[in-house]
């Protein structure tokens, strides 16, 4: 078993969700023998292979170098996937949206069926996932060749450092010429990414409006250092960008803690941060279903006592 | 410009999914099923670029039993001109609804196909990219606006970060995100023009595709429950429980 997990990186780095995959590779390797190695698709990336050569359990690094990997746009990474693919058993992906754009293309492209967003590893060909907003688990077995699954990476630690693999230079593939990149539009974040914060504080209808979010939440994650997230009903009244929405369609997370204001806490939010370690909710409704799934709950009016809680830090 | 939606009959996003004691699966039976909710963002898509006189037809298809139907009266009370069943009882996987549609889109040939992101049954989201490989097309995945151009259609995406915007040759196949746009309700009169519209019904061995599951489920369980917190009465006491119980601060 050769196992390879196509890292996400930014050129310079590789990004977290890698590491947490990284794991899921080793902990196959683990149960079935085999190396782990690691693909590096990109322009001037020579800083992220490098990280990834320093992860402790990975045996070797593929380096494909070519202006028309720049953008990672899904056509091309998933060709250049394809030029090594017959040399693996699995091939694993973070479930990132960039992880989720590419790796059923390369599973169509090797007919083969994909599992998404795996949270465990049973056997080398046996792995849970939840569905249905992740109110079942599910244990699938893929008789397959060649196993592609995209890795949840709040199931698994983040791989360690200190690993010394080989960097291999591989012949990049031509570009697809099927899609272009016009440009792309990043908020800056100045606070921890929220798929790796330790503390999230997340905000949902119960702030009002997106001067109110700022105003009242903003404080409490500088105080813990935490990042900030948000409810769907939040983001789609214009209360905080896209990008933190957490729950079924938007990011899965699993800090140590997670501090849920105004938010009712519907099925497909707690499908996003169940899986947190300790739950905090602060809400004046009673009724709220968030207090089922919180460790503390504290029944008042968030105006109150959000600041009251930044106060007492 | 010609425009393929496909559709899935999916559990009601409202209800609590029960799985079954045997753990065998979710229980279906007597359960509220409806259209998948990215699915309704992409038909509206469709029907909104027909109205802005940038798409002529709009096909709508669903895979799957005869049930499916009503999924594609309702795609086509929302404004798609006509359905498409591809029906069967066999447990349909990802790869083997991709295979179909792309039987399909040989035949009728659309500039466009737009699907839902992903179906919040099996939350797989693979459907689109696996069509988009199988016709050696492009994707444009997780669409927050689509824009259709000469020749080519104009796709902002939502990533971890932000937004991207791709430029893709037609014809190509686009998933929709939940900002997309906000489906319209379906009225009384367009319910009832939709039971006159053409729906037609084929099997997939008319469309010479093998439908079979390439992945085995071996159980379904309840997820591990999480166990019964505490109310506290006031934020020093909550501060306290964070900071010497649990020590999380």
């Amino acid at each position: 078993m050769t196992i390879l997990v196509i890292a996400e990186h930014d050129h310079g780095a590789l990004k977290g969700a890698t590491l947490n995959v990284v794991t899921a590779a080793i902990d196959i390797a683990r149960l079935a023998g085999g190396e782990v190695h690691v693909l590096v698709a990109g322009h001037n990336a020579n800083g992220a292979a490098t990280d990834a050569a320093a992860l402790q359990g990975v045996a070797k690094v593929l380096h494909a170098d070519a202006p028309q990997l720049a953008e990672q746009l899904g056509e091309n990474i998933a060709a250049q996937v394809m030029a090594v693919a017959m040399d693996y058993t699995h091939l694993l992906f973070p479930a990132t949206a960039h992880g989720k754009n590419v790796a059923p293309r390369v599973a169509a492209l090797l007919d083969v069926a994909q599992i998404s967003d795996a949270t465990r590893v049973i056997a080398a060909d046996t792995f849970e996932r939840p569905v249905y907003a992740g109110n079942a688990i599910a244990t699938v077995r893929s008789a397959d060749p060649i196993k592609v699954v995209t890795v949840r990476t709040t199931g698994f630690d983040a791989a360690g450092r200190g690993g010394s693999a080989v960097v291999a230079p591989i012949a990049a593939v031509a570009d697809s010429g099927l899609s272009s990149f016009v440009g792309a539009e990043i908020v800056k974040l100045d606070r921890p990414e929220l798929t790796a914060a330790k503390i999230i504080v997340s905000g949902g209808r119960g702030l009002g409006s997106a001067e109110k979010f700022a105003e009242v939440l903003t404080p409490l994650a500088d105080a813990l250092g935490a990042a900030l997230g948000a409810s769907r009903a939040a983001v789609d009244a214009g209360y905080a960008p896209n990008d933190w929405q957490v729950g079924q369609t938007g990011k899965i997370v699993a800090p140590q803690l997670y501090v849920a204001c105004g938010i009712s806490g519907a099925i497909q939010h707690l499908a996003g941060m169940k899986d947190s370690k300790v739950i905090v909710a602060i809400n004046k409704d009673p009724e709220a279903p968030i207090f089922q799934v919180a460790d503390y709950g504290l029944e008042a009016d968030l105006f109150e006592a959000v600041p009251e809680l930044v106060r007492s830090l | 410009m010609k425009i393929l939606v496909a559709v899935k009959r999916v559990v009601d996003y409202n209800v609590k999914v029960r799985v079954k004691a045997d753990g065998t699966g979710v229980d279906t039976a007597n359960v509220k099923m409806s259209m998948n909710p990215f699915d309704e963002i992409a038909v509206e898509e469709a029907v909104r670029l027909r109205e802005k006189g940038a798409a002529g037809e709009v096909v709508a298809v669903s895979c799957g039993v005869t049930q499916c139907q009503e999924t594609l009266r309702t795609a086509m009370a929302i404004g798609a001109d006509r359905g498409i069943l591809v029906e069967t009882g066999e447990e349909l996987q990802p790869l083997a609804v991709a295979k179909l549609l792309k039987a399909l889109v040989e035949q009728e040939k659309p500039d466009l196909v737009i699907l839902g992101k992903q179906a919040i049954d099996d939350d797989c989201n693979q459907t689109g990219q696996m069509l988009a490989a199988l016709l050696g097309r492009p994707q444009g995945t997780f669409a927050s606006k689509v824009e259709v151009e000469e020749g080519r259609v104009r796709v902002t995406r939502e990533v971890d970060g932000g937004l991207e915007t791709v430029s893709l040759a037609t014809p190509a196949i686009v998933t929709t995100d939940l900002r997309l746009n906000e489906p319209r309700y379906v009225t009384l009169p367009n319910i009832m023009k939709a039971k006159k519209k053409p729906l037609v019904v084929v099997k997939p061995g008319e469309l010479g595709v093998d439908v079979a599951p390439r992945l085995q489920t071996l159980s379904v369980r309840e997820p591990s429950g999480r166990k019964a917190g505490i109310k506290v009465p006031d934020v020093a006491s909550l501060v306290d429980k964070l900071k010497n119980e649990v020590k999380v601060i």
